[in-house]
């Protein structure tokens, strides 16, 4: 479904931040990328969401190469791949509601989609009944929960995570890989750039790690394998 | 468009305009005043054009006063000489008496006040009708020559000076009103810069989410675009009343026939309406696209 071919990046100032990537993402796999600092996990998510275009080789994302989409096609392939970060980026003037709603809204969804769409995702992430609390009412777990309600509520094909867990204590980082999983098992690919090794070692997952802009292992229900 | 999409841009449009008040303010003003200044000018400009062509018109004519003493006779012999001038279509003969009565209605409910002259000081006259304005300047320099010939009274200078100072008002103007421009177009770009930066954070989730990079700019886009308009209105209001006293002040305090060479208040928002509205909008949007481009980068 998602597949790097020959995929490199050279930076303008000359910084080879992916060398040659050869990686296919299968539908409904929940995915670990793992490396030390400045190894091309950024730069791999950056290009997934043509964020960066990649320099060399093709990006096939349902089997259309997204290095040759025009910069008009841009926002409909974020629909198709959404994403949530470490710092949750939620509106601090809109409600939980809102905010999940305004994903929709600004895509065109009409109201009755959003609807019905909006407290079920809410309900995903067990938030039901704070749906009209505020971001600053939450705590930063439920806070992270809300921005992938926001990410999954237009349906995308694949939701990264780039460090989700990168601002929580640990047992908060549970709760949300506990949503994460449950979305995974419904059947949303996930993609989780995380430098968290107990998380990655409990959750059994594919796990691939680059390194100095190589893949330098990939395997099924792996472990972080490096020193936290 | 969608229409809800539509809708949700309004919103986002008003909301940026209510959030920078001062700022919102401060772009209307601008507009408001450039538009009204532009107004005043063309006031001036369209009036006087006006002036010019109703004269131009009126006064294809060449009026002679005959000397006061000339005996009939005199004065017929002289109408034929006039006559024969080349450039001459017809010339027509009108007594003082004729001439006072065409003052009297020509002055309309005024006109009461010439009944009190105890004495009648208009002279005798030949109107020359010459077949074309360009001839005026050879058939004056002919009928001047002639004997019996008091006075020549011949409007061709006084258009021509009319058309000249319009020409002037007009240029200077446009340079003033294009400098006013500029500035109201700077401080609109300003204020929407000002939102800009207040929606970083939605902006950038907006991308994340996969809004089209139109969806993003039309609010900003709107908002400029409104605060040009809320502009052009006011001046376009202004100039309504402003141009309606004005009128009123001279056709009822000074002469009624002066209202006959003003563009009439109807005429002139016909000619300003659209206009103001146009630009204002047009200043607005302006405004907007200069600072979406600085400052949103997608």
């Amino acid at each position: 479904m998602i597949e790097f071919r020959n995929t490199s990046k050279v930076y303008d100032n000359g910084v080879h931040a992916l060398k040659n990537i050869n990686l296919k993402i299968n539908k409904g796999e929940f995915l670990f990328l793992v490396g030390p600092s400045g190894a091309g996990k950024s730069t791999f998510i950056k290009l997934l969401l043509r964020e960066e275009q990649a320099t060399g080789g093709k990006i096939l994302v349902d089997g259309e190469d997204i290095t040759k989409l025009s910069q008009r096609q841009i926002p409909y392939l974020r629909r198709k791949i959404s994403v949530v970060f470490q710092d949750f980026r939620l509106l601090e003037d809109k409600t939980l509601y809102e905010n999940v709603a305004f994903a929709m809204q600004v895509t065109g969804a009409s109201p009755k989609e959003i609807r019905r769409q909006v407290p079920m995702m809410l309900g995903m992430v067990g938030l039901s009944d704070r749906a009209s609390q505020y971001p600053h009412q939450l705590s930063g777990g439920e806070k992270q929960r809300v921005s992938i309600a926001r990410a999954i509520v237009n349906r995308p094909i694949i939701l990264i995570a780039d460090e989700p867990t990168g601002n929580l204590d640990p047992d908060t980082a549970w709760e949300v890989m506990k949503v994460l999983r449950h979305i995974s098992r419904r059947g949303t690919t996930i993609l989780m750039a995380t430098h968290a090794k107990d998380i990655v070692d409990v959750m059994q997952q594919r796990v691939v790690a680059l390194e100095k802009g190589n893949i330098v292992r990939d395997v099924q229900r792996g472990i972080y394998g490096y020193e936290a | 468009m969608k229409l809800r999409s539509f809708q949700y841009i309004m919103q986002q449009s008003f909301k940026g305009i209510w959030r920078n008040k001062g700022m919102s303010i401060a772009s209307i003003s601008s507009v408001a005043a450039s538009l009204t200044i532009l107004g005043l000018i063309m006031v001036l400009v369209l009036n006087m054009g006006h002036l010019a062509s109703l004269a131009q018109t009126q006064f294809d004519s060449v009026q002679v006063y005959i000397e006061d003493d000339m005996d009939p006779e005199a004065i017929e012999s002289l109408g034929s000489e006039i006559g024969q001038i080349e450039g001459v279509s017809y010339i027509h003969y009108e007594s003082k008496e004729m001439a006072l009565a065409n003052m009297k209605e020509r002055w309309g409910e005024q006109g009461y006040l010439l009944d009190t002259l105890e004495d009648n000081p208009l002279p005798n006259s030949y109107i020359v009708h010459v077949a074309n304005i360009r001839y005026s300047d050879d058939v004056v320099e002919e009928v001047s020559g002639l004997n019996g010939v008091d006075e020549i009274r011949y409007y061709r200078d006084i258009i021509d000076n009319l058309i000249r100072i319009a020409g002037l008002v007009r240029s200077v103007g446009l340079v003033v009103i294009a400098v006013l421009i500029l500035i109201a177009t700077f401080i609109i770009s300003n204020t929407i810069k000002l939102t800009i930066n207040a929606r970083k954070r939605e902006i950038r989730i907006m991308k994340d989410v996969g809004a089209t990079n139109w969806f993003i700019r039309w609010p900003f886009f709107l908002e400029g675009t409104i605060l040009g308009l809320f502009g052009a209105i006011i001046a376009v209001i202004i100039i309504y009343f402003g141009y309606q006293t004005i009128f009123d002040m001279i056709t009822t305090r000074f002469f009624v026939i002066f209202s006959a060479y003003l563009l009439s208040v109807e005429e002139m928002m016909q000619r300003t309406l659209i206009m103001f509205v146009v630009l204002g909008s047009g200043v607005g949007a302006l405004g907007s696209i200069v600072s979406l481009r600085k400052h949103l980068e997608i």
